[in-house]
């Protein structure tokens, strides 16, 4: 049959044609030989313009059809679908990538970015007068998911992926559960308070028996792809047995001699070696930190459960897929950045929401009653130089929530906010009501000329020049200045490295596509969730973590899972068996038939892998690719070296 | 506007790494010469020299793998195979009087845009001056 080639050339809205000619390319492409038409389209994505291929190709007009649009890591699945939903075999349609690639890799140079997409779309036309119809293989899939992080959103993950019927592995590298919102008293919106919540989800996820908890869990390994990763877990052991009793843990706590700095509180508390973050906090067990034990031998007397004995552990795991909720860190302000490290009652606003939780009848902070607080707005979030350009999103809401529960708590503070602009988005608008109405104070400044901190008098001074006063310089002498910080990706931890995640410009994991494919990563099967993403808040984390349960699951929900028939094929005819290319091979795919009398080369399908590694180490060219045969290759070789 | 004395380089790169990196890239909008065509394949050691000379009589200046390195998902031996074939290719160039040096190679993992990027401007650079 011959090929009756359609070309779609998509606008992106503006994000293609505003860089490059598309028009230009559209009459290019028809002129090519086997294309019948050629269109442009504002969004090839569209319903419409899906529909509208769709009848070509029903019509009979077309029998085989080109893309050029945004990258095929984000649309070929759509397209693919196009054309098998109007009865073609997806491998009859070429993809042409000229967003990335084109218009906003050249978008400095308009003519070259042109140019470019006419040459790209030339070779997809040309490749795909090479296309012919194969169907898809089925490979065996591991229906198990690994989660990475319990905090709120692995753990509401981990717990979805169970319900659906997934075996579920949860690891967590700290030793106790809940990441951040552990860390945090009562929460916006609800009344009840981080821990509350995260025992909630701890229950959820002891009581469900698909679902294994590590603590002190770590990935260090990952081999393998969709339907099929193999992980390596390193475990570190907690020193203590479980099932230690209450009393006999809190006197080997008290009696350790060791005092660091206590993370869990923000650095502003001390912790012993031996510790939980507070008592009621899963699990229950305490942990030893061998950073910091001298193994003094004081706790062993006190409790029989310490054994120092345990060693770290490494297991393997099999999974379909990966979920990743690694959450994110505080941002931490530069020494002298609003007076942070120069004066001594200038705190973040994570340590001010620890501060708040440990204190009972009055504030106090460095031994002083704080009465008068002023807050600083967005500092790490929406800087005009540097990386963090992004609003962190939580950190209005969640200042304005702190300071009324303050207020609350300790009666007669003032409040004082140093605003760029209060951003209390949907329901939380009510937090900012509410402290108005109760007299909070609400200040507000460019970015361009922040608010000052300076020392008059030993007294800790803000100064704004206000916009709301029509610039008036405002000065409040604080006894306590509480840095709003936002959210940044979290520096630890090699997962990145690993799973081979690729980070946005502003450094947190990137989706594929933040409203088409939100969760996806470009590593098959490894899906995205939570503030690891980029700043949410608790319910956002939630949803995301939602969302990517069930992306997971559709990786592993069934017991095999259709992948591309991208198998290597062997020339009968010109092989001669030297067995080079079974050496060639990392899957072992590749074995010596006899056909016919005549040894020659045997590719199992369903075993091979499609990597291609056999084909350059065949002397006699026997091995072919499908979809990168040597013509389709050449071809496409030979259009771009011609320049119209 | 189109620098006519650009160097075209054909890129192979890799669909599950150094692809996306390019595409990256262009998110990022870290610009390189747009004489730059890639043609993704699934791994690097699947490239078979034949496809480098075919670049070279059809006009290409210059040809650069993108390669897996240790990212690669198909096994670790990527990076040798990968240097075999490059080393096979540099011979056959000799073989035809092509200057080897217009074949290069380098691992561009899947977040490695600026280094892609940094490889594109120096390679057309040196290409330039070797025309």
């Amino acid at each position: 049959m011959s090929k009756k080639i359609g070309v779609y050339i998509c606008r992106c809205g503006c994000n293609i044609s505003d860089y490059v000619d598309v028009e230009k390319v559209r009459a290019s492409a028809e002129k090519e030989a086997d294309v019948v038409l050629a269109k442009t389209m504002v969004f090839a994505c569209a319903d419409s313009s899906q529909k509208e291929i769709i009848n070509d190709i029903q019509n009979g007009v077309i029998n085989s059809f080109v893309i050029a649009s945004c990258s095929p890591k984000l649309h070929l699945p759509t397209f693919q679908a196009v054309a098998e939903r109007a009865g073609l075999n997806k491998y009859e349609y070429v993809h042409a990538n000229i967003r990335e690639q084109a218009s906003w890799a050249h978008s400095d140079d308009k003519e070259g970015a042109t140019a470019k997409a006419v040459q790209l779309v030339r070779a997809a036309i040309a490749k795909v007068r090479f296309a012919t119809a194969i169907e898809p293989i089925e490979i065996q899939t591991q229906q198990a998911v690994l989660v990475i992080g319990a905090g709120v959103a692995g753990m509401k993950a981990a717990t979805s992926l169970a319900k659906m019927g997934v075996k579920v592995y949860l690891i967590e590298k700290e030793h106790f559960i809940g990441g951040r919102v552990a860390q945090w008293d009562v929460l916006c919106l609800t009344e009840e308070t981080g821990k509350d919540l995260v025992t909630r989800f701890y229950n959820d996820v002891v009581m469900d028996k698909d679902i294994t908890l590590f603590t002190g869990a770590e990935l260090i390994e990952s081999s393998g792809s969709k339907g099929n990763f193999k992980v390596k877990i390193k475990i570190t052991p907690r020193y203590i047995k479980d099932f230690c009793e209450k009393e006999k843990m809190r006197r080997a706590i008290e009696v350790c001699p060791v005092e660091v700095i206590d993370d869990f509180n923000f650095s502003i508390t001390k912790r012993k070696a031996i510790y939980h973050n507070f008592p009621s906090q899963y699990p229950l067990v305490a942990v030893i930190d061998m950073k910091n034990c001298t193994r003094c031998g004081k706790c062993e007397k006190e409790c029989d459960k310490i054994d120092f004995s345990q060693k770290e552990k490494i297991i393997e795991i099999d999974v379909g897929s990966i979920l990743v909720a690694t959450g994110f860190d505080p941002y931490t302000p530069r020494k002298g950045e609003f007076g942070y490290e120069e004066y001594d009652n200038v705190i973040t606003l994570p340590q001010f929401k620890r501060l708040v939780a440990i204190n009972d009848k009055e504030l106090k902070w460095n031994g002083r009653q704080v009465k008068t607080i002023a807050y600083i707005y967005c500092v790490g979030s929406r800087q005009l130089e540097g990386e963090n350009k992004y609003c962190s999103r939580y950190c209005c809401s969640t200042t304005i929530c702190a300071a009324i529960k303050a207020g609350e708590k300790f009666h007669d503070l003032s409040h004082f906010h140093f605003t760029r602009g209060i951003r209390t988005y949907g329901k939380q608008e009510m937090f900012f009501y509410e402290a108005s109405k109760q007299g909070q104070v609400f200040l507000q400044s460019f970015e361009d000329e922040p608010p000052r901190v300076m020392r008059k008098n030993d007294r800790t001074i803000v100064c704004i020049n206000d916009i709301l006063t029509n610039r008036r310089e405002i000065e409040v002498d604080a006894d306590l200045v509480v840095l709003v910080t936002g959210m940044v990706p979290r520096s630890h931890g090699r997962i990145s490295e690993i799973l081979k995640l690729p980070r946005g410009r502003d450094r947190f994991f990137n989706e594929i596509h933040m409203k088409l494919r939100p969760v996806e990563t470009v590593i098959d099967g490894v899906t995205i969730a939570g503030a690891c993403q980029g700043p949410q808040n608790v319910v956002e984390a939630i949803n995301s973590a939602l969302s990517a349960a069930i992306k997971s699951y559709s990786f592993v929900s069934r017991d095999t899972l259709q992948v591309e028939p991208i198998v290597a094929e062997i020339d009968a005819g010109l092989c001669t068996w030297c067995g080079a290319c079974a050496k060639a091979c990392p899957f072992d795919a590749v074995t010596q038939i006899n056909l016919e009398g005549k040894e020659i080369a045997s590719v199992n399908m369903t075993v091979c892998k499609g990597c291609g590694m056999c084909l350059p180490v065949c002397p006699v060219n026997a091995i072919q690719l499908k979809t990168f045969s040597d013509d389709e290759v050449e071809k496409m070789i030979g259009v771009l070296a011609q320049e119209l | 506007m189109v620098k006519k004395n650009n160097a075209r380089i054909l890129v192979f790169s890799t669909e599950k790494i150094s692809d996306p990196a390019i595409d990256m890239a262009g998110l990022l909008k870290l610009y390189y010469p747009s004489k730059v065509y890639t043609i993704a394949v699934p791994c690097s050691s699947a490239i078979k020299p034949r496809w480098i000379l075919h670049a070279f009589n059809q006009g290409f200046d210059g040809v650069f793998i993108a390669a897996d390195g240790s990212d690669c998902p198909y096994g670790e031996s990527c990076t040798a195979k990968t240097g075999i074939l490059v080393k096979q290719t540099h011979e056959l160039m000799k073989e035809k009087n092509i200057n080897p040096a217009r074949l290069k190679m380098a691992a561009i993992c899947s977040v490695c845009s600026e280094s892609f990027v940094k490889h594109m401007k120096s390679f057309n650079e040196a290409l330039q001056k070797g025309k």
